[in-house]
């Protein structure tokens, strides 16, 4: 058939813009889809999880105020963990810093690691629960047996919008033993 | 464009096909990959349809009889995936190989052994996509839409075999857009300028646009799928940091443009063959050209209307419910245009015919249904019922499956060389027209009452609508081995077809004697 050299230029010029727009559409996938979804979900708080550490900040307390924040634990799957919280709500008036704590359990024979993932209910409060410090900053390992309270202490900006009474806070354990490559814990 | 002309014209002094296998496997030549494209179609259908029979069969009545659930999801995922990579998507590239070149007076596609790469790598997708049916854990059982944690964390080992299936069939069809691309961009007859084009032309320009912008988010997502399974990454997985919904947001920003892949190259057969068969000039040609455009715009900017329910923030809701209705107008101005080309023609009822006003009809009424889908606060009842499955078999079986049987049929005098039997054809017709509303129509219905999809029990309210829905299937499917009989009784025994057999079709393709021998316009056609 035709010669490599015999492609006429205006195929040529074809084909390398399309594979342009292709390679490019691959990296709009991993470097802008992605990162463009991650802002979205940050700028509006819809998933109702933030792993950001914030510096607990000098708000006035509004006493007058009562949000009550409920607490909610799941595991998710197959993790086997003992999980709740220690108390199931609490009454917490805005820029208060309030600490509350897990419980967690590894009831198995094998040593494991796990993730905490929170969620929290209404989405438009996300912004507004600052988490000064929480076990869901870091992967939690517990030997076998081993049991553990986790604590987190937060604070609720008084910029909190006036219709949320009440927060409800989820969070979802994972087993992340294989994930994070713990030496200790063969995969079984 | 001479200077293509003229160097082909040397390759090629022996002016015929080579002979046996070789034919095939070396084949450069555009209305031989054509071929190659459109007898694996059809044979992909016919797998398709397999599944689906056992898919229906099982569905006959409540409770398991026939398979186990597991199976029955496999069937379903693949089901899906053999009918949307392999049946419609390779017709409409077989179509457009074979037609476009002969529609713009070029000698043969532009990239010819891209062309021939472009096929022949189709089979080991498929072959590997199938055997996965054998494999260990079974077949890929979570859906064709294959979301994640399922089709990560949860997924059968022969999820891999899928990922790199879905890695070939992405490759052929960039290489395929990328052909249709120079092949109309600069091979065009001298005087064929872009407002002359057949509107099947225009159309199939659009949907190269479209798959070389999508294909590559198909192949992104299912690489991340790969690196989440093997190689530690949580792109998808929540305990490392990722997001299941982030899944869904790039599959369906894929999934939508794909959609109209699969149905902008049926508007131009149709467009095609309707004017045909009125006798009249298609009315509204150029605004035939700027709704197709408006929708392959539009197709980009209203994905996540297939996710209402996943939770997304009430401005996204109403923004992707309204530009999701937003296409019900460019979609509208071709339905009108359709039925005002009709208006007072001198008609007649030929088999092309009757599945081209099929199409028109019953692709709006799957229209009409995604419309009904398109309503945010709706669609939280009718999301994964049986209500969507109805919607999307409409627009894509009466829809782009009629549309590549009217096309075969309208074409095939050109191809073969021979005439159809018109009485088979309007009995395959019928059977298909009347086997298809059996089987779809119904599951409106249940799907109204809460019967969800992909299930293989039901509560059983619903079973006497499944029962006729799956009468229909039966009927649908065995009569597509009608249209197999048809075809081959057609190239075997058919009456000889004069150059134009239809007196009212328009075109260059009908200039050229049928069958359309191996080399046509050597020399450029004049335009006038």
């Amino acid at each position: 058939m035709t010669e490599q050299s015999e492609t006429p230029r205006s195929h040529v010029k074809v084909v390398l813009t399309s594979i342009g727009v292709v390679i490019g559409m691959v990296l709009f996938v991993f470097y802008v889809l992605r990162p463009m979804y991650y802002l979205i979900c940050e700028w509006t708080g819809i998933t109702g999880s933030t792993f950001e550490t914030v510096e607990a900040q000098p708000f006035e307390v509004q006493m007058d105020r009562p949000i009550k924040v409920q607490f909610l634990a799941t595991n998710n799957a197959t993790m086997s963990w003992k999980f709740r919280p220690t108390m199931n709500e609490v009454i917490a008036h805005p820029g208060e810093l309030i600490q509350v704590s897990y419980y967690a359990r590894n009831g198995s024979r094998r040593d494991m690691v796990a993730q905490a993932v929170p969620s929290l209910t209404p989405f438009e409060a996300t912004n507004y629960f600052l988490k000064t410090e929480c076990f869901c900053f870091n992967q939690q390992p517990l030997a076998a047996g081993e049991e553990t309270e986790m604590g987190l202490v937060f604070q609720i900006d008084p910029d909190l919008p006036d219709w949320v009474k009440t927060i409800t806070l989820t969070y979802s354990l994972f087993d992340v033993t294989v994930a994070s490559g713990s030496a200790s814990a063969p995969a079984q | 464009m001479t200077t293509t002309t003229h160097d082909h014209h040397d390759d090629h002094d022996h002016h015929g096909p080579a002979k046996g296998l070789g034919r095939w496997l070396y084949s450069t030549n555009h209305k031989d990959i054509g071929t190659l494209y459109l007898w694996f179609s059809l044979a992909m259908f016919f797998l398709g349809g397999v599944f689906a029979m056992v898919i229906r069969a099982e569905l006959f009545q409540p409770g398991l009889q026939l398979v186990d659930p597991g199976f029955f999801n496999q069937m379903t995922t693949m089901h899906g995936l053999v009918m949307v990579f392999g049946a419609v998507m390779p017709a409409f590239v077989g179509l457009a190989n074979w037609m476009i070149p002969l529609m713009i007076g070029a000698p043969d596609m532009a990239l010819p052994r891209m062309n021939n790469l472009s096929f022949w790598i189709l089979p080991f997708a498929f072959a590997m996509l199938a055997s996965t049916l054998f494999m260990e854990g079974g077949a890929p059982n979570f859906g064709w839409t294959f979301y994640a944690p399922l089709s990560t964390t949860y997924a059968p080992p022969s999820v891999t075999f899928f990922i790199f299936a879905v890695h070939i069939m992405g490759a052929s069809s960039i290489m395929g857009a990328i052909n249709v691309i120079a092949t109309i961009i600069n091979m065009r007859a001298p005087g064929m300028t872009w407002m002359k084009m057949p509107l099947f032309v225009w159309t199939w320009l659009i949907t190269a646009f479209l798959l070389i912008a999508v294909m590559p988010v198909l192949a992104g997502v299912v690489t991340m799928m790969l690196m989440d399974i093997h190689f530690g990454t949580a792109f998808f997985d929540a305990a490392g940091g990722g997001s299941p919904v982030l899944f869904q947001h790039v599959f369906w920003f894929f999934g939508h443009p794909e959609v109209y892949i699969m149905i902008l190259p049926a508007f131009g057969i149709v467009s095609a063959i309707i004017p045909a068969f009125a006798r009249k000039k298609l009315f509204g040609y150029s605004s035939m050209v700027y709704a197709t455009a408006s929708i392959a715009f539009l197709s980009f900017i209203v994905w996540a209307h297939h996710m209402f329910t996943v939770g997304i923030p009430f401005a996204g809701e109403l923004f992707f419910m309204i530009s999701t209705m937003l296409i019900a107008v460019p979609t509208g101005v071709k339905v009108f245009n359709w039925v005002t080309t009709m208006f007072r023609g001198s008609l007649t009822f030929e088999t092309p015919m009757l599945f081209s006003i099929a199409f028109v009809v019953l692709f709006t009424i799957g229209g009409f249904s995604g419309l009904m889908l398109a309503v945010a606060p709706a669609d939280f009842q009718y999301h994964d019922t049986y209500f969507v499955v109805a919607h999307f078999h409409y627009v894509l079986v009466p829809g782009a499956v009629f549309s590549i049987m009217a096309g075969a049929y309208y074409w095939l005098p050109k191809w073969s060389g021979r005439m159809y039997n018109e009485t088979l054809g309007k009995t395959h017709f019928w059977l298909s027209f009347i086997g298809v509303n059996v089987t779809f129509f119904p599951q409106h219905f249940i799907g109204l009452a809460g019967m969800p999809r992909r299930i293989p029990d039901y509560a059983v309210q619903f079973a006497d609508f499944n029962m006729v829905s799956s009468i229909g299937a039966f009927m649908f499917g065995a009569s597509q081995l009608l249209f197999l009989f048809i075809i081959i009784h057609t190239i075997v025994a058919g009456k000889k077809a004069e150059a134009k057999p239809w007196d009212g079709a328009e075109g260059l393709e009908w200039t050229v004697p049928s069958p359309a021998p191996f080399h046509t316009f050597d020399t450029p056609p004049k335009i006038d």
